[in-house]
């Protein structure tokens, strides 16, 4: 396992409970292991995000964590219950594939999706009527006579329509435009503050890093990191940018090993020992300072690095294997 | 861990009440059930234009004639006592034809004429009205004979001058007929219900694959269980044929009030005089509700469990291909077995849930007993639970995959593979 549950930050609405756990979660469609072991935990109230390329097995492991389907090893508690299918009224879901009835009209097909949650239909077709008039949908359209991104915002409306404490969200941005992006953005943080717990997956990491408190980054079935986003980022040194003036001198003696030029100007990653002692160096040298940035790693360099990491420990795995055949 | 949630989810009845009223209306209100509507008219055109035609070739083509070879005089009376006779035996007389006309004495070649094999001709009436002589293949023979002496006896005037009346008394039924009678309910029943489950189940597993291709199965799977799913699909499609039914039983039950007040209506049938079937047309009616809604709750259990498996149509019609023929041959099995009623043959087509609706459909018209049917509906319904069991198993278990599915490992000479990882 490589996930250290111990990572994780307290997230905006800390209550100490857990809203998910998930221990050792493996799963295997015909021989074929599309999840390996994989460790989740998620606060109560928190916005979590679910990182991994096509095919990491994200959506099979919300799968799991939901009860759509059952894990082959591991267990889950979803709200504190082992059996998460038995408390769907609590979950709500949107899948990765997206699907309506084509023949029913906006608010009905929300009310539909509340009915499956035990909402009565009179009250789920109400508040169909005033979710999709404050988002600004057509409320008697049908769902055949919508755009893709409209009928999208339908399903997702009738994905909370029934007020859950959990919401999954599987790759919840794909098929939006810009504007409805940040439309999707400022309802998730809504839903957190309101204290509901959302997690989505994303290979898009620009949501997370602005939404999540803390994230899983899974690649190849399995969880290489898990915890928050600042300790994601953290794991990649910054980035210096230097320019000087001068454009060789015993100055540079005093620059890290790797550090790659483009003209006047250097990049390399900040030295453990900070950037105190190489200022010192290059004043010392006469480099002539002419500007420096130090530029903190973002989530997406985080995500490359680990998820590039991962790739590469799952191939050294598999050559032995296939020189072994 | 944290304490933990009450339960919190939709009983299984009442998620399949909400997918059966979803079902249920989307499909009132669609072409699909205009077509179901429509769907057992097509045979019945089908049958009555067979029917017709079949009848009319019979009528234009099936009657047989007899040639008459004669001297002209002996020709014209033998044809005025035709007609005459005619008049009276209707198509107990057979059609005369004259063919040739002979001077005395004259022979005339019946033989040659008959292996020319001209129009309807089926025999050869020759020689003169006091010895006649009849040239016929053997079957016809027995057949012509009578009627060849009693004409050619009314030529000669020595039938009798008039015929007395006879009086005639109607019966409702002979033994005979009352049996036949019966066999030919059951068998009307046993296609209606074949063709009605069979446009059903078909409807059913369009109506999955639909529901595949919408891709709504998964937000479904999220929220009840799959057994509600599989239920409210199934007993969605069968209200719809229930309402079906009833339109159809009200357009039925009006046309046999208007022909018990009127005979028959527009001519064409009339309901007073249709055979009753044994256990009488009530408990007829019932049942076969009650054996359409186990018939078509089995086969759709298996149509659904194979929507499951299959991704796309066409996988889908492949796949139910085998069952449809299978069900087809089922269907025949009934129909022998109603033929050998209390036979071994006819205790097994009970026994096998998918061919027991159909027997004992059968069993309601030919049998007045009605305690086999109590014990067929419970066995049945057993069936029926075990179907949909598996059914929403197989189907929880197959449909809810994600990832690419590894290549099938190859046998035999060939060396098996391994699948990667997702």
């Amino acid at each position: 396992m490589d996930v250290a549950l111990g990572q994780t930050s307290p997230s905006r609405n800390a209550s100490g409970r857990l809203a998910i756990e998930a221990r050792g979660l493996v799963k295997r469609f015909d021989g074929t292991l599309a999840v390996d072991g994989v460790d989740l935990t998620v606060q109560v109230g928190a916005i979590y995000g679910i990182l991994g390329p096509n095919g990491a097995g994200k959506t099979t492991t919300l799968r799991m964590m939901l009860g759509i389907i059952d894990p082959d090893e591991g267990v889950r508690r979803v709200l504190g219950h082992d059996r998460p299918s038995e408390i769907a009224r609590l979950i709500g879901y949107l899948p990765e594939e997206r699907g309506l009835y084509p023949s029913m009209k906006a608010y009905e097909a929300i009310a539909f999706m509340g009915a499956l949650r035990g909402m009565p239909l009179k009250e789920g077709r109400e508040r169909g009527r005033k979710l999709l008039e404050e988002y600004g949908l057509p409320v008697e359209r049908q769902i055949r006579q919508m755009s893709k991104g409209m009928a999208q915002q339908v399903q997702l409306l009738g994905t909370l329509v029934h007020d859950p404490q959990l919401v999954v969200l599987d790759e919840p941005f794909s098929g939006l435009d810009a504007i409805n992006q940040g439309k999707l953005e400022r309802l998730i943080r809504g839903l957190a503050d309101k204290g509901t717990t959302v997690i989505f997956s994303t290979h898009v990491i620009a949501h997370a890093e602005r939404l999540c408190d803390e994230v899983a980054i899974i690649a190849g079935g399995k969880v290489p990191y898990a915890g928050s986003v600042d300790a994601a980022r953290d794991r990649i040194p910054a980035q210096v940018r230097l320019e000087t003036a001068s454009k060789d001198g015993p100055w540079r003696a005093a620059l890290p090993p790797g550090s790659k030029a483009e003209g006047n100007f250097w990049n390399f990653a900040l030295p453990e020992s900070g950037i105190e002692p190489l200022l010192r160096a290059l004043i010392e040298g006469e480099a002539g300072i002419l500007s420096l940035s130090i530029e903190r790693a973002g989530l997406h360099d985080a995500f490359v690095a680990i998820a590039g990491e991962a790739a590469a420990r799952a191939l050294a795995e598999e050559k032995p294997l296939e020189a072994r055949r | 861990m944290n304490e933990q949630t009450p339960k919190s989810r939709l009983s299984l009845l009442r998620a399949a009440l909400v997918i059966a009223r979803r079902d249920f209306a989307a499909i009132l209100f669609s072409r699909v059930f205009f077509f179901f509507l429509l769907g057992p008219l097509f045979p019945i055109i089908v049958g009555a234009l067979a029917g017709g035609i079949g009848s009319s070739l019979d009528s234009s083509a099936g009657e047989p004639e007899i040639a008459v070879a004669m001297t002209a005089s002996d020709e014209a009376r033998l044809f005025e006592a035709h007609k005459a006779l005619r008049a009276e035996l209707g198509p107990g007389m057979p059609l005369i034809r004259q063919v040739a006309e002979l001077q005395e004495g004259e022979e005339f070649d019946a033989p040659a004429l008959l292996d020319r094999r001209e129009g309807n001709i089926a025999a050869v009436l020759s020689g003169t009205l006091e010895r006649p002589v009849l040239t016929a293949p053997e079957s016809r023979l027995g057949m012509f004979r009578g009627s060849v002496a009693l004409l050619t006896a009314t030529a000669l005037g020595k039938s009798p001058e008039a015929f007395p009346p006879v009086a005639t008394q109607v019966v409702a039924t002979s033994g005979a007929s009352d049996k036949r009678g019966r066999l030919a309910t059951a068998q009307a029943g046993q296609t209606l219900l074949f063709l009605l489950i069979m446009l059903l189940a078909g409807m059913v597993l369009s109506n999955l694959v639909e529901e595949k291709a919408n891709k709504i199965i998964e937000i479904l799977a999220a929220a009840i269980p799959m057994d509600a799913v599989f239920m409210g699909k199934l007993f969605a499609m069968l209200g719809v044929s229930l309402v079906g039914l009833a339109l159809w039983g009200t357009v039925i039950g009006g046309l046999v009030t208007l022909s018990d007040m009127q005979g028959p209506v527009a001519g064409f049938v009339d309901f007073s005089k249709l055979p009753e079937p044994g256990v009488g047309w009530p408990l007829f009616f019932v049942l076969g509700v009650v054996y359409f809604s186990m018939g078509y709750l089995l086969l759709g259990s298996i149509f659904l469990a194979i929507g499951s498996l299959a991704t796309t149509v066409r996988e889908v019609q492949t796949m139910s291909m085998p069952v449809t023929m299978s069900q087809v041959l089922l269907f025949f099995f009934a129909s022998y077995a109603m033929a050998k009623p209390g036979e071994p043959v006819e205790l097994l087509a009970i026994a096998f849930p998918l061919s027991s609706p159909f027997a004992m459909l059968a069993r309601a018209a030919l049998s007045e007993s009605v305690f086999p049917h109590v014990v067929a509906v419970a066995w049945q319904a057993l069936w029926v639970f075990i179907a949909v069991r598996l059914g929403a198993r197989l189907f929880r278990k197959r449909v809810m995959k994600s990832g690419p599915q590894p290549v099938k490992a190859k046998r035999g000479l060939f060396r098996k593979g391994s699948a990667r990882p997702a």
